[in-house]
């Protein structure tokens, strides 16, 4: 037996040895561990790559979420070479080979939001962090949105936005490591200005039901600059709590507050019941100022325009996508959706969609999976054929600018989808704006391991 | 003048909800002494039932037109309901009154459902405290959502009232206000219907003799017990009861709040504080205090106002209770020695 088993073990050596191993373990520089290898957060290194969806799985915009996870798998598996291949198809310039990004197999884990904001980070960090996720991308609120692009600045990683509306994701809250293919108030704003001008004419007074977040006070404050300027007053501007439910009390004094227009900025639960009941309560039929009283919802969904019902029909709002456009890349998207899912994809199912093709594609012109890499090919990216028409990620504050489309609710739908008309597309040129506007500062790109 | 009168208006029906959850919320805990948390529950299962009808009774034949194709490329299909095809008109008439009508179904389901709570689960816990029976009834609120949540998705199913009650009263006109002043006809419909469900449940307590020893069993359970009275089958069917009244607020809710799966923890909060207000155990007390905080939080939310108190609208209820329970500790109409051990 050799001489180091006969040595007594004192309490020193225990401590000594003890604390060698806590420095060899965790408490060293990690620059002396394995993950120092790494030459970014999550660097892959077998023959597959792994990406996170972070939506919402439970909670009000559970359905939402859904979509938008049918819409991941579909790309992760056209991304592979698998099925139809969709927009990849249509998708121009295309670094894409179809044979999962940079020659790895794609994978995905997923993750549920609840629409809550520390739980989407919950979810966010251990996807990053267990999972080794290259790329968290998702989500359906804008809380969601600024918290989790935050979380993923810190940690290194690429953030690719599912639906989130506000002009602050890509404004006062924007990030070098985060970027946006959905479009934001101000554009909702923009594009519906013209026709709001041209079906209701230059003297309005326009009453604002308001959800009480971040998504909401933007939202109210671009449709206010936009009535305004085409010379219609503002009535009132009154805040809602998010899931107030009965809004009754908020619509009645509407009713006698000689407003001819009436508009919801809200979104989701919101949405269907404030505008459920201000039809109720027969604002749609009333004669104000010697004019027929509107309704406006400036963001619409296809999917809360099904659980507004009859409701719905009529009413002017603006989206990013719908699914009966009749360009190539928007055809053969519903085409490959509907054949796998029985259903057409949501305007929250296109973006992430899209989302995930131009992750993957800034990553093959890149020739790395490195954010640095990646936020260099996606700034200034300029694209066709996603279904939006020609489309920039705006270098200054990573927003896509594309042209954005003006429904209204089907008054004669031909099946249970086909809930919106499309008024007008309003070309890109009407709703840009300059990034300083909305202040913020991407600061630098975080490529640094995790 | 026309602003109260609508807002008076909100108030009833707002109230009326609120006191049909907590009227079956004080029979639950008057008669059995359960603080009963998956009452919220109740009333979604009620307002599913209305959906789970119209869906039902909408159940389509499906004939695909291979000359029609989807945007997908699958043949489109054209739907009919059967129930259409085989009454022909009063098919149609059935789905216009989907709501009402669904009320023969909600009774005898919303019943079953709450006999079988009080079986199965509730009434292992009528010795244990009160903390345990909170745990126990919201934790089953919660599985109830869930469940719901899976089978009939989280987006809000909207339901309609029948065409006849569709539009909005002119309601100031009735009154001698101005033409302006109108109101949903289907809310008054709910406000009647709260009336009157209000007024069977106390008629049926005050003048049966089956609510004369319920009645009697509140004040002094064992005492009845002792006189050879099976007042526990009693208490079950009182539960049955207040599972029907939570169930049909539900189902006749649907037309003006579209139904999802958490509609009932919106209301639970509420209408616990309602309870508590109008006095644990007291009916009367739960109908005087749900139409009570229903009209104040609606004033409440007047422009006039919020502009004096802002955000006033979202505390007045919690405000009020807080005033009204230092000035009477046990509520509007509460007995002495309920809940005071």
């Amino acid at each position: 037996m050799s001489d180091i088993f006969k040595k007594p073990v004192s309490r020193r050596t225990v401590a000594k040895g003890g604390l060698a191993s806590i420095l060899a373990a965790g408490a060293m520089p990690t620059i002396f561990t394995g993950a120092s290898h790494a030459a970014y957060c999550n660097e892959p290194t077998g023959g597959d790559v792994t990406l996170g969806f972070n939506v919402p799985q439970t909670g009000a915009y559970a359905d939402e979420g859904a979509d938008e996870l049918r819409a991941y798998k579909l790309a992760v598996k056209h991304l592979n070479g698998e099925g139809d291949g969709d927009m990849l198809n249509t998708f121009k310039p295309s670094a894409l080979k179809g044979n999962g990004i940079l020659g790895k197999k794609v994978k995905y884990v997923t993750g549920d939001t609840q629409t809550k904001s520390d739980a989407a980070r919950a979810s966010a960090k251990r996807m990053i962090e267990k999972d080794k996720a290259l790329v968290i991308t998702g989500g359906s609120s804008s809380g969601v949105a600024i918290a989790v692009q935050g979380l993923c600045q810190e940690a290194g990683v690429i953030f690719m936005a599912g639906l989130t509306h506000s002009n602050d994701t890509t404004g006062k809250d924007k990030r070098r490591n985060g970027f946006r293919h959905f479009f934001n108030a101000y554009m909702s704003g923009a594009a519906l200005g013209p026709v709001l001008e041209k079906e209701y004419g230059k003297e309005r007074k326009a009453y604002h039901l308001t959800a009480d977040y971040t998504w909401g006070w933007t939202q109210e404050e671009s449709m206010k600059n936009t009535t305004e300027a085409l010379g219609w007053k503002t009535t009132k501007t009154v805040k809602t709590p998010v899931g107030a439910g009965d809004f009754s009390q908020y619509i009645t004094p509407v009713l006698n507050s000689g407003a001819d227009v009436l508009i919801l900025n809200h979104y989701g639960k919101d949405m269907i019941n404030s505008l459920t009941q201000a039809v109720q309560f027969g604002l749609r039929d009333k004669q104000v100022n010697g004019k027929n009283f509107e309704i406006i919802v400036p963001l619409f969904s296809r999917l809360m325009a099904q659980g507004a019902g009859e409701a719905i029909k009529g009413i002017l709002g603006s989206t990013n996508w719908n699914w009966s456009l009749k360009d190539p890349a928007s055809a053969a998207f519903v085409k490959s959706f509907g054949a796998e899912y029985g259903a057409p994809p949501s305007m929250a199912a296109h973006t992430c969609y899209c989302q995930t093709l131009l992750y993957a594609n800034a990553c093959e012109m890149a020739g790395t999976f490195s954010p640095e890499g990646v936020v260099k090919s996606l700034e200034g990216f300029k694209f066709d054929g996603l279904g939006n028409g020609a489309t920039e990620y705006r270098a200054e504050d990573h927003q896509c600018f594309k042209d954005v489309l003006v429904v209204r609710g089907n008054q004669n739908p031909t099946s249970q989808y086909d809930l919106l008309e499309v008024v007008e597309v309003t070309p890109r040129s009407q709703v840009e704006y300059d990034a300083k506007i909305f202040g913020g500062d991407l600061g630098p790109v975080n490529a640094k391991p995790c | 003048m026309d602003a109260i009168f609508l807002q008076v208006l909100n108030g009833l029906d707002k109230g009326g909800a609120h006191a049909l959850i907590a009227l079956g919320l004080t029979l639950a805990f008057g008669t059995l002494g359960i603080v009963n948390f998956a009452h919220g529950a109740l009333f979604m299962l009620g307002a599913f039932c209305a959906v789970s009808f119209n869906k039902i009774i909408n159940l389509q034949q499906i004939v695909l037109d291979p000359t029609r194709k989807t945007a997908w490329g699958t043949p489109l299909e054209i739907k009919t309901p059967y129930i259409t095809s085989w009454l022909g008109d009063f098919g149609n008439v059935l789905i216009d009154y989907s709501v009402p009508v669904s009320l023969l179904v909600t009774i005898p389901v919303m019943w079953l459902i709450g006999v079988i709570m009080e079986r199965g689960l509730i009434k292992r816990f009528y010795n244990r405290p009160h903390a345990d029976q909170i745990l126990v009834t919201f934790g089953l609120a919660i599985v109830l959502q869930e469940i719901v949540s899976h089978y009939y998705g989280a987006n809000p199913i909207p339901q309609t009232a029948p065409a006849i009650v569709a539009g909005s009263a002119n309601v100031g006109s009735w009154i001698g206000l101005g033409e302006s002043v109108v109101y949903p006809w289907w809310r008054l419909v709910y406000f009647g219907f709260s009336a009157i469900v209000i007024f069977a449940v106390f008629a049926f307590l005050q003048f049966t003799t089956f609510g004369m020893v319920v009645r009697a069993g509140m004040r002094d359970r064992e005492m009845v017990a002792m006189l050879g009275i099976n007042i526990e089958r009693r208490f079950t069917i009182v539960f049955g009861i207040a599972a029907v009244v939570a169930g049909v607020a539900g189902a006749m809710y649907t037309p003006i709040f579209p139904p999802v799966y958490n509609i009932g923890m919106d209301f639970l909060v509420l209408s616990f504080v309602v309870v508590v207000v109008g006095g644990m155990g007291s009916l009367g007390g739960a109908v005087t205090a749900g139409f009570l905080l229903g009209i104040l939080q609606s004033f409440a939310s007047m422009n006039e106002i919020k502009s004096i108190f802002p955000g006033i609208d979202q505390i007045i209820i919690y405000l009020v209770a807080v005033i009204i329970l230092l000035v009477l500790p046990r509520g509007l109409m509460g007995r002495k020695g309920v809940m005071e051990d």
